[in-house]
């Protein structure tokens, strides 16, 4: 009895070290600098018109990730110049799945067309800091005179084949929403994606 | 009638018989949970995967060998697969057939991932592949989000109790 006392609270503690690691809504984040598939490097700071970011965690080989490329194509389209860029940052090691090198990112990046920067993440290290677990995980910050703060942190939306005209778009009405100078009604979504790949450890 | 012709038909149904066995049923969540309730003491190891996830399909084969090795002990391996119910006929069960799966093949027969996923565990975000551990009995329930290699599987079961 005392033993499996002792596994609860230990098991309780590993979850609440496993949902402390990453951001969470409301927390500010620090600003990165990663090179892009044009070589040259990206950071927040470099973006001193925009008025937040929809930063997203997709990939190459993931098919739910490139199933939504379009739409983060539409999402830039629609928000950049209203403030809101997006960012893509791809969380996978290449050792740990192929198809997901630099090289790799340069040829999807130009094949799907992508309007928006497409980062490499050596070593997962923004990857883990963010707590990006699957692809595609999208985060969008507001800027506030304390910094870049999480507004909102899940799916685009919950229609992953795109094929329900009354889908909930998540990440266009958070945005929306704060360019209205409100907080979104909806902050954290789950859904369904491919796990991010990390070397075995 | 000849013999030999009845004795090919036998023959055949019984190399046939495993194959055309095996079906993938649509469940839903409620059925899942009210059969988990009627295992009493069975452990049930659940995987979540889907056709389109590779990291999935590459770990398929541990659970076949788990079902194997532990045939003789109460456990139960489910593979729930997340893929869309329109591709139920064109891509889940030419895949089950043609990786000759063992095990039971479920689609999960639910749309709303907001629901769905927490409900499964509040543990889980969702991504892919992910593993529940349930026994009713001993009042476990346990997510693992990741893919296993067959060992780390086993150990995983072998720590549950």
């Amino acid at each position: 009895m005392k033993r499996l006392l002792m596994l609860s609270l230990l098991a309780l503690a590993l979850m609440a070290l496993a949902q402390e690691t990453g951001y969470q809504v409301g927390q500010v984040v620090t600003d990165f600098t990663l090179k892009n598939t044009d070589q040259q490097t990206v950071s927040l700071a470099g973006y001193p018109q925009a008025k937040g970011y929809i930063v997203i965690f997709g990939c190459n080989t993931c098919p739910v990730s490139r199933g939504y490329e379009n739409r983060m194509v539409a999402l830039q389209d629609k928000f950049a110049a209203r403030g809101y860029p997006v960012i893509m940052i791809n969380p996978n090691d290449p050792e740990a799945q192929p198809g997901e090198s630099f090289e790799d990112m340069q040829q999807h990046a130009q094949k799907s067309k992508l309007n928006f920067p497409y980062l490499e993440d050596p070593g997962q290290v923004i990857t883990r800091r963010f707590g990006a677990l699957r692809t595609p995980h999208v985060f969008v910050l507001q800027k506030t005179p304390k910094g870049n703060v999480v507004a909102y942190i899940g799916a685009i939306d919950n229609d992953p084949d795109n094929g329900n005209n009354s889908k909930i778009n998540y990440v266009q009405n958070a945005v929306t929403a704060l360019l209205a100078g409100q907080q979104p009604e909806v902050t954290f979504t789950k859904a369904v994606g491919c796990g991010v790949k990390s070397r075995r450890s | 009638m000849p013999v030999k012709p009845v004795l090919y038909i036998i023959l055949l149904h019984a190399f046939l018989l495993p194959a055309s066995a095996q079906q993938v049923r649509l469940v839903t969540l409620d059925e899942l949970e009210r059969r988990f309730t009627a295992g009493g003491d069975t452990t049930y190891v659940i995987n979540f995967w889907a056709t389109w996830c590779g990291p999935c399909v590459d770990e398929l084969p541990h659970f076949e060998k788990f079902r194997q090795t532990f045939k003789d002990e109460p456990v139960r391996v489910l593979l729930v697969s997340l893929d869309a119910r329109s591709k139920l006929r064109g891509q889940v069960l030419p895949f089950v057939k043609k990786a000759r799966l063992q095990n039971e093949v479920i689609l999960l027969n639910e749309t709303d991932q907001q629901q769905y996923i927490d409900r499964i565990s509040p543990e889980w975000s969702g991504s892919l592949p992910a593993t529940l551990f349930v026994n009713k009995g001993k009042q476990l329930r346990r997510l693992q989000e990741r893919e296993f290699t067959y060992d780390q599987l086993v150990a995983t079961f072998r720590s549950l109790k």
